[in-house]
């Protein structure tokens, strides 16, 4: 009696040890970040660093008035807006064919997507976009994006399709509406879950999207994760700034992915659980 | 009019799995087919851009390949790197997702906060890292120092900046194979547990003759799927180090990319990339097959 009850409590404390191991990790490296963005230059290249201090809103302040922060929030926004927006209108039509009629081929199409080398898509995009002067403009980097999510946004609707029954497509038909309509009015609503699953998950990989951005965009169009790197090609590293501009990235994200977590697997194991 | 047009519209409705997947399917391979039809063609060519034309060399890109040391590093980099970082997300990724497999209270809070980095920008969170990992004035030299340990070089050693960036990309990715393989064994059968325990098993025993074969599939899968973006890991390597220092991390894929878009090759750049992907497919089939046989058993 007592060595089980010893047994048990030895349990909960190896289940809180590795809450504890498991929840460090991260925490820091975000603690960190955001404790980085709220120290002065000087404080952030002082040794031993400093754990208690005065925090500064300063950082913040001339990342937006300094470095122009806002224009490439805007241009981020923009441009996975874009892109999730386009992926979702060809998206669903074909992820609900595909599901519906089986239609396997198009799924290896865009497996051999995902295997390919992002650079080899990159360099012929340059030189067409080049050619066609549209380097630097919303036009060029949102057609890059959609090679990431549009991929993305119909793996995760096919095995969401899937999961739809069939009797109320056909109860829809039988009441007159053309397969178009039935798809308008009666499958998308029913799927406004997936949908907006899909939709975040591809704002996500659009806005953590950095290979693309850095060759496709300019002074223009810059998205923050390239804007953010440009903090350590200045010459000097701007530790501060680098640490504010950060927080200022990863955190609408992190909200974001913390409201799909649930459906995250479906999005990235892209159906490859199912067989 | 009105009669043609619903004559259209019944000739659309009617040929469903052609037309709804048709703009998709066109826009696919408008943005993915041509770029490797046209990488295809720059391979056999030398041309650098913005100077004159492509020539064709036929397969003389090939032949340099062979020849040429930053290559052969890359490659040397790129399997220390994968398969490091590789094994330890998927031992790492089980353990975890064996963890949180049981239920205890907090459990779903635990999850959420362990995940944060598998979502989270990489080029922001490799820069954190970055000054985290400064060896004179980073903070993870100055914890470890404080507990007696000596401090590292990190990522300015070319002897420690792979295993550094291989603990970094498994502070990332890991999450991502736990969440996988847990989807996985939540959908394990009840039947051979119920067997083993009334036939006296220990756990280890359960783990190793029931759970391991069982979910031996759904690991191959998520090695797959992590492998994909593992093998052409870009961001953090370029964020931390840039293949540095020297080009002890140049990985084969970072290489390709210096060659199209440091020196601007675009024909030798393509054939780099070939070789590339060709690695991604190998290791794919090998997997694949391998899970097949996996789920026979």
């Amino acid at each position: 009696m007592a060595t089980t009850r010893i047994g048990k409590k030895l349990k909960t404390i190896g289940f809180y040890a590795g809450a504890i191991a498991l929840c460090v990790p991260p925490l820091f490296v975000f603690v960190w970040m955001i404790l980085t963005g709220l120290k002065t230059g000087v404080q952030n290249i002082s040794y031993p660093p400093e754990f208690i201090f005065v925090p500064t809103l300063e950082n913040f302040r001339a990342v937006f008035e300094q470095y122009n922060f806002f224009h490439y929030l805007m241009n981020s926004l923009i441009i996975a807006t874009l892109a999730t927006v386009t992926s979702l209108l060809l998206g669903l039509p074909a992820a609900y064919s595909i599901a519906k009629y089986r239609q396997g081929r198009i799924g290896i199409l865009i497996l051999i997507a995902r295997m390919l080398p992002f650079v080899s898509y990159l360099l012929p995009w340059y030189i067409i976009f080049r050619y066609l002067k549209l380097i630097d403009t919303y036009t060029a980097l949102t057609i890059s994006h959609l090679i990431i999510t549009m991929p993305m946004v119909i793996w995760l609707m096919v095995s969401f399709f899937e999961s739809m029954p069939a009797e109320l497509e056909d109860a829809a038909m039988i009441d007159g509406c053309s397969r178009w309509q039935s798809f308008i009015r009666i499958v998308l609503p029913l799927m406004r879950n997936g949908i907006a699953t899909s939709a975040i998950m591809s704002f996500i990989f659009s806005w953590n999207q950095f290979l693309f951005s850095l060759i496709l965009s300019g002074p223009q169009t810059k998205t923050v994760p390239v804007a953010v790197y440009n903090f350590i090609s200045y010459g000097k590293i701007d530790w501060a700034g680098i640490g504010a501009a950060a927080t200022l990235i990863v955190l609408p994200v992190s909200i974001f992915a913390f409201f799909v977590r649930k459906s995250i697997v479906q999005g990235l194991t892209m159906g490859a659980l199912k067989d | 009019m009105t009669t043609a047009l619903s004559a259209v519209a019944r000739y659309v409705d009617r040929r469903q799995r052609f037309f709804f997947p048709a703009p998709a399917v066109a826009v696919l391979f408008l943005i993915i087919v041509l770029p490797i039809a046209f990488n295809l063609y720059l391979m056999f060519t030398k041309w650098t851009v913005g100077l004159g034309e492509p020539r064709f060399i036929g397969w003389d890109n090939f032949v340099e390949i062979f020849g040429d040391e930053r290559v052969w590093n890359g490659v040397k980099v790129m399997i220390y790197f994968s398969g490091a970082s590789l094994a330890l997300e998927l031992f790492f990724g089980l353990m975890i997702a064996l963890y949180f497999n049981r239920t205890f209270r907090g459990s779903e809070a635990v999850q959420a906060i362990y995940i944060i980095p598998f979502a989270a920008t990489p080029v922001a969170v490799a820069l954190i890292w970055r000054i985290m990992l400064n060896p004179e004035i980073g903070v993870i030299n100055y914890l470890l120092t404080s507990i007696g340990l000596p401090p590292g070089l990190w990522v300015a050693s070319p002897d420690t900046v792979i295993a550094t960036l291989v603990m970094v990309d498994v502070w990332k990715w890991t999450p991502m194979i736990t969440l996988i393989v847990l989807a996985g064994l939540k959908s394990l059968p009840h039947d051979p547990y119920e067997a083993a325990r009334i036939d006296g098993c220990n756990a280890l025993q359960i783990f190793w003759y029931i759970t391991l074969p069982l979910i031996r599939p759904v690991l191959i899968a998520a090695l797959m799927l992590r492998s994909l973006d593992n093998l052409k890991e870009f961001d953090m390597i370029y964020t931390i180090t840039q293949g540095g220092p020297g080009i002890a991390s140049e990985t084969l894929y970072l290489y390709s990319y210096n060659v199209s878009f440091g020196f601007f090759k675009a024909g030798y750049g393509s054939a780099l990339m070939v070789i590339v992907f060709l690695v991604v497919l190998v290791f794919n089939v090998l997997m694949n097959r391998l899970r097949r046989d996996a789920s026979l058993v």
